[in-house]
């Protein structure tokens, strides 16, 4: 007796067409340009505080030209995958495990949230005098913004596991690491990924002030640099490579949203 | 193995049971047989899904004994598939014990066709009906070696119309695979169509206050006499009679 497939039972979001989808964001791009364009040729603003569009656009060139761009993007995303890996790699786990844990949880839990709130800048000092200059404080402060949101994240998603599963599990005989395998990471796959994507955010918007101090190099370096020299023109292009980056990344990272072994977490 | 194996069973000695303060089952004594299927009915809230989680194991009874033999596995009313695999993977969880992987390709294979869902092998539970979610959780039971199949209101969050057509389903697919079954449900109907044997549970505290055989062949129409006969003994028993 063949049943039709459930039909979605959640009302799906009016997403427009395709074409609107990619001409709107077009379309509001070129207002925002056009609206700058338009404040700096009246001269709503001093020059040196407000670049205009043709400044920024000769600096791309320049910065570009003379490989200085390229070079502090590689060396931003350089620390940024490095302080997030470590973060992942530590955090998922601890997480994994504090949720399956209500002892530790009590334990750790109050600790884990003071860390949490703590402003990663606040390590600044510390990250300096433990690690000098170069790549180490930025990755370090990179890691200590991400780490405790993973940490915390992970652990209440598998705190919030329906019992169900586990009961099945053990029907089953799943158990040791099996069960963290098959039953308990899989269940928290798509909160993980939410996670993995707003923690990914934090360390982004982190590594600017990280570069800003102990770094020679790095998209925040450029932007202290570019102030330093009284250059907002300059500023402005590395800004808009940080913003342009960022949604680049969080798109890739948003992609595995669409791996079909999660997709249950976004459409029931 | 199987249902008819004579070292299936369940044996419950005078358990009790009671969360805190408050006690829910109390001093019950029975027991089930090799492919029994035995109906448990009673008031809503009078302890119903506790004895079924005191007969797989889950909870631990307050006082008194539960001896087991046989492999045991649940049926659940909603979510007791895995969202994340598909229901080929779900199914072949029953299948974990066969090794020989040409030997559970087979199994599987087997019980697609059984369950009439061939179609929807790669699919996530989330694509599909509850009707054949449900199916897909019988076949994942029947799977390899169960012997005690304990089902807790597995029907109850499907519409009616499907509901009628589940039990036959299930009627018939325990012709093809017999199974000792404990059978949860507050659906008078659908305890006096399954059962063999109904269990009246009274309010909290539980007792069994009264035990009702139904010896005529299944699958049983709506009605039959024996169905009507056996509904209205146990409305009685509830105290629903008038209604």
């Amino acid at each position: 007796m063949p049943e039709t497939i459930k039909k979605p039972t959640t009302i799906p979001i009016n997403k427009g067409t395709k074409a609107s989808r990619f001409i709107l964001p077009f379309v509001v791009l070129l207002g925002v340009l056009l609206v700058w364009f338009l404040i700096s040729y009246f001269h709503l603003f001093p020059a040196y505080a407000l670049p205009s569009p043709a400044d920024v656009a000769r600096s791309f060139k320049e910065e570009i030209i003379s490989g200085r761009l390229l070079n502090d993007i590689i060396a931003s995303l350089w620390r940024v995958a490095i302080g997030f890996t470590a973060s992942v790699i530590l955090g998922i786990p601890l997480g994994l495990w504090l949720g399956q844990h209500a002892a530790a949880r009590n334990a750790f839990v109050p600790m884990l949230n003071f860390f949490r709130f703590l402003s990663p800048l606040a390590w600044i000092p510390f990250a300096i005098l433990w690690f000098h200059i170069g790549d180490k404080p930025a990755v370090f402060l990179i890691f200590m913004a991400t780490f405790f949101p993973l940490v915390l994240a992970t652990m209440s998603a598998v705190a919030t596991i329906p019992k169900i599963y586990f009961r099945v599990a053990k029907d089953y005989d799943y158990k040791g690491i099996e069960l963290l395998t098959k039953v308990t990471f899989p269940a928290v796959m798509p909160q993980i990924i939410t996670a993995l994507r707003v923690s990914y955010g934090i360390a982004w918007v982190v590594i600017v002030a990280a570069e800003m101090v102990g770094c020679q190099d790095g998209l925040g370096y450029g932007i202290w640099e570019a102030r330093n020299g009284l250059r907002l023109d300059a500023a402005v292009c590395y800004m808009i490579v940080i913003g342009v980056l960022g949604m680049g990344i969080d798109r890739l990272l948003s992609q595995l949203t669409k791996l079909s072994n999660v997709r249950w977490g976004y459409e029931r | 193995m199987n249902g008819n194996r004579s070292s299936s069973r369940l044996l419950l000695n005078k358990v009790s049971h009671g969360y805190g303060e408050l006690p829910v089952l109390h001093n019950l004594d029975f027991a089930i047989h090799p492919g029994e299927f035995v109906v448990l009915v009673g008031p809503s809230g009078c302890g119903k899904t506790t004895l079924l989680n005191l007969l797989s194991g889950h909870i631990q009874p307050t006082s008194g004994t539960i001896e087991r033999e046989g492999i045991i596995r649940t049926v659940y009313q909603y979510d007791g598939l895995f969202p994340w695999l598909t229901v080929s993977e779900n199914i072949s969880m029953g299948l974990r014990s066969v090794t020989n992987t040409a030997l559970r390709e087979k199994e599987l294979q087997e019980l697609f066709e059984l369950i009439h869902l061939d179609g929807f092998k790669h699919h996530y539970p989330h694509e599909l009906s509850g009707g054949m979610r449900q199916r897909a959780e019988l076949a994942r039971v029947l799977a390899g070696e169960s012997d005690i199949l304990l089902m807790d209101e597995p029907f109850s969050a499907l519409d009616y119309q499907t509901r009628l057509r589940m039990r036959n389903e299930l009627i018939r697919l325990l012709e093809q695979r017999p199974r000792t079954v404990v059978f949860v449900t507050h659906d008078i109907e659908e305890a006096a169509q399954l059962a063999n044997r109904v269990l009246v549970l009274s309010n909290r505290p539980a007792t069994i206050c009264r035990e009702l055989y139904i010896d005529s062949p299944r699958p049983r129409h709506l009605t039959d006499d024996s169905v009507i006969n056996a509904m209205k003994a146990i409305l009685k028993e509830l105290g629903l009679h008038s209604m």
